[in-house]
């Protein structure tokens, strides 16, 4: 396939080219120009794609390259693991004509300037870099040959590029040589790019970039970050919902061992101490006192998401699927529900903080680089461009680092006593002040015409806030939205050739923090769709593939999802029949543009669900790394297996439970299937979103094949049988 | 107190309070950071290193019991730049997502094969208990198979 070439050519204003250390020269671009709100909004609303933000008037550093021939790509966004840095790396390597060993992803601190302004998050990081990186390196590539012309006195159309040499006659100069003496760049109009096919990395299942970093335990985690001469801080936070701070009785802490001092602001307290252990330990005998306005229990937040309570908003309507369901006989009507999750990643949040008089460094795992060094900074009354954020390599993300306020308390303990602070939550913090996918209660109603055609559909779907009320869109994403997009993802009806269907969210706000969880609402909401789906075809004594099959309607989005649904049942062997006690589900979802089938194969082991195999099939447009396309499948169903079939937290008298892994029960080795199939279809021209549409299939895929073995439907998640 | 043991080869004395979980001694005063917080319960073994061969979650494991014993964490695995048969099946199968969990998959791998040198199925569900929340379960269980036969292979090499 070939690409159109691009018009545009960076303007030298956009550029900056400067020596690093007297070894490099880097090359940067603003991209787009066009309203952060209104493009990043559009973009949610339409598809869940989010664009690439870089700022509109700063320069940006993207390359560097040193003496040594090494490209150092200063990466906008950052790696929790789902494999962007490789990504991008093979992206970068093709166009810069450098061997994919070449090249060095590193994270971005905000001092030099290459970030996004929204977040690494939604599935969007190779896809929305895809065109401006390519351009980007395709671009250096050209400068660099520019240079190596003048250097060698010859014409640059004569020269050859491999391997990061520029050749001539047998004459050769490395780009790390050619750097070196260059006294101003040229910037030629950006050249077209390659014939995709020609790529030699990207397509191909190259092993992750920090994969040898990982295996040794190399130190790459913001909880792995150390500063000379620093000390370590614990905050004390609460144990109760919608606690609000009043003061605290620090007495007993001030003289502890190891403690240096106490810092109370009006809104927290924490100490400041030698150890991790001395922190922890004087944090305990802090007495806080808060203000709480009642004992929430688990029950009064299951009667706040109900279907028909908060304001709805009709999100997707074709016919007049309501006036039918409202009068017609035979309509079948089923509710399910989702619980309340946990983010649970393994490293906890925190940071590494120093602040220095009038700035401030701030090393840590965030997805929000950008927000994070504006909440330092405001808190600490400095310029943002006095605050340095040095992100890290994450210990997972999953959503849950899209707000960092840790950040700041780390910064006004650091600022407390003038010395770097190292300030961590453990993990009962973690539990009990995480931003959690919400609860979500989904109603389901559906008609079937005399064909055993669905004739009319209608979900409505009542879930807690995930995009509203975020720190990354205040105050902006409801009247522009109007109904949160984070909480419907996933809700709406995929099947385009059903002649009515509506989907209605309705927002309840709860009373404690519920956001971003890895695929939002994708997870509760296909499983309540795709159990209705099954129910219906078995209603209509369909083959619940074929069913699928033929409600989808005749375009680009429905062919690729008739694709993944044929391709998911081929590869499984679909077979709508218990064998040797083991009976297949089937289920599929579209996501930011990428669909999804999964069939499950599940039998019941001493009163336990087991399951055996999945089988996937996923199209992601195109596979920048078929591997990590894999990787991403197999990690999110087994994620998603877990968030269906064990997690779960509670609320009792006023707190939220459990607070240990264990309790807070997830899929282990023992439960994750021993056997996992990936079809990776790409029907599109431009890599598109892979690390959370998989999520979306897997709890209905289950429950659709207990179904099948049980005779039992299940509507809870999780998925727990009689 | 003063306490002395070796870690990964090198004898190692520190003065410091008997009952801080080895996990903060290793991390903070001797600076190897491989070996990680998780949980601080013995809930999640991110903190897995080797005490005398055996997998121990060091979060939950006061350093005075450490005293005179052998230590060794993932930093010490490996020997030189020769990696330990179950980083090279981890390498080999591209096992890591965020990898913030797996040194201590790692660790409590290594140490069931040394028990239990060809495990099967049921001996991983059973002894390998840690969490992953990138859920690489699928990837860890083939490299720990692959780990067992390159192990096996090492074994025959060596002269006896």
């Amino acid at each position: 396939m070939s690409t159109p070439k691009p018009k545009k050519k960076f303007s030298r204003r956009k550029f900056i080219v400067r020596s690093t250390v007297g070894v490099g020269v880097a090359i940067g671009a603003t991209y787009f120009t066009r309203p952060l709100w209104r493009r990043s909004l559009a973009g949610f609303a339409n598809s869940a794609e989010l664009p690439y933000n870089g700022s509109t008037d700063e320069p940006r550093l993207w390359f560097e390259v040193t003496a040594e021939n090494e490209v150092i790509l200063n990466s906008p966004k950052v790696e929790m693991g789902q494999g962007t840095f490789t990504g991008l790396a093979q992206i970068a390597a093709d166009e810069l004509e450098v061997d994919i060993q070449q090249i060095k992803v590193v994270h971005a601190p905000t001092v030099s300037g290459n970030i996004d302004g929204t977040s690494t998050g939604g599935s969007t990081s190779i896809s929305s870099l895809w065109q401006p990186l390519r351009e980007l390196a395709a671009t250096m590539r050209e400068m660099l040959k520019i240079e190596a012309a003048k250097q060698l006195g010859v014409d640059a159309a004569a020269l050859t590029v491999k391997d990061g040499v520029v050749s001539y006659n047998g004459q050769a100069l490395t780009y790390g040589e050619i750097v070196r003496k260059v006294a101003e760049w040229e910037i030629p109009e950006t050249p077209a790019l390659k014939d995709v096919s020609t790529y030699k990395f990207v397509g191909k299942p190259v092993p992750r970039v920090d994969l040898k970093d990982k295996v040794i335990g190399a130190p790459m985690f913001g909880m792995d970050a150390s500063l000379p001469d620093m000390l370590y801080g614990a905050v004390v936070r609460s144990e109760r919902i919608g606690a609000v701070f009043v003061g605290a009785d620090t007495s007993a802490a001030e003289n502890m061992p190891g403690v240096v001092k106490v810092v109370k602001e009006p809104d927290f307290v924490g100490v400041v101490a030698t150890s991790q252990m001395a922190a922890e330990q004087a944090k305990l005998a802090i007495k806080a006192e808060w203000s709480t306005e009642r004992n929430w229990q688990s029950e009064d937040i299951e009667a706040m998401i109900k279907v028909g309570q908060g304001d709805p908003v009709t999100i997707q309507k074709t016919g007049r699927a309501k006036r039918i369901l409202d009068n017609e006989e035979g309509v079948v009507t089923a509710e399910f529900t989702s619980p309340i999750g946990a983010h649970a990643q393994m490293e906890p949040n925190g940071a590494v903080a120093h602040v220095e008089g009038d700035k401030a460094t701030i090393i840590l795992s965030t997805q929000v680089v950008n927000l994070t060094r504006q909440e330092v900074a405001g808190r600490l009354g400095l310029s943002p461009e006095a605050v340095n954020i040095i992100p890290t390599y994450l210990g997972g993300g999953f959503g849950r680092r899209l707000h960092t306020p840790n950040a700041m308390q780390a910064a006004v303990l650091s600022k407390a006593v003038g010395k770097p602070v190292k300030c961590f939550f453990n993990r009962r913090e973690e539990f009990q002040n995480d931003t959690f996918r919400p609860p979500t209660h989904h109603v389901l109603r559906g008609l079937l015409d005399e064909q055993g055609k669905i004739k009319a559909i209608e979900h409505n779907l009542s879930s807690g806030d995930v995009m509203f009320g975020s720190p990354m869109f205040p105050g902006i994403a409801e009247p522009v939205l109007g109904a949160d997009v984070g909480a419907w993802r996933g809700g709406m009806i995929q099947y385009g050739a059903i002649p009515n269907f509506r989907t209605v969210s309705w927002r309840v706000k709860l009373p404690f923090a519920t956001s971003w969880w890895r695929s939002l609402g994708l997870l509760a909401n296909t499983f309540a769709i795709e159990s209705f789906m099954d129910e219906l075809a078995l209603k209509a004594g369909k083959d619940p593939v074929q069913f699928r099959l033929d409600h989808i309607q005749e375009d680009e989005a429905g062919h690729r999802l008739r694709e993944v649904i044929k391709a998911a049942a081929e590869k499984a062997g679909w077979k709508d029949e218990v064998v040797n006690g083991r009976a297949m589900g089937f289920a599929a979802s579209t996501d930011a543009r990428t669909p999804c089938a999964q069939v499950a194969e599940v039998s019941i082991e001493r009163g336990e669900i087991k399951v055996h195999k999945v089988t996937c099939a996923i199209d992601p447009g195109m596979a920048v790394n078929p591997d990590q396309v894999r990787a991403q499948c197999e990690g999110s169903i087994i994620m998603g297996q877990s968030a269906a079939m064990y997690e779960r937290m509670f609320v009792k008298d006023g707190q939220l439970l459990p607070t240990i892994y264990g309790p807070y029960r997830m899929a282990l080795m023992r439960d994750a299937p021993k056997e996992i199939d990936v079809v990776i279809l790409e029907n599109a021209d431009a890599p598109g979103a892979v690390g959370e549409p998989p999520l979306g299939p897997i709890g209905a895929a289950i429950a659709n094949a207990v179904f099948r073995l049980t005779g039992e439907r299940l509507r809870s998640l999780p998925l727990a049988i009689a | 107190m003063t306490i002395s043991f070796n870690i990964n080869g090198q004898p190692t004395s520190l003065d410091v309070d008997g009952d801080t979980p080895l996990l903060w001694v290793v991390r903070d005063m001797l600076d190897l950071k491989g070996t990680k917080f998780g949980c601080g319960k013995a809930a999640c073994g991110a903190c897995t290193l080797h005490v005398d061969g055996k997998a121990v979650r060091s979060c939950s494991y006061a350093v005075k019991y450490a005293e005179g014993k052998n230590i060794t964490t993932i930093e010490g695995l490996s020997s030189g730049d020769q990696l330990h048969p179950v980083q090279q099946a981890w390498m080999e199968e591209i096992v890591p997502q965020c990898g913030y969990c797996q040194p201590g998959f790692m660790m409590a791998t290594a140490a069931l094969l040394s028990e239990i040198p060809n495990p099967t199925d049921e001996d991983i569900d059973n002894n390998i208990v840690n969490v992953c929340r990138c859920a690489t379960y699928y990837r860890m269980r083939k490299a720990i198979h692959r780990a067992a036969g390159l192990q096996s292979q090492t074994a025959k090499n060596q002269p006896s």
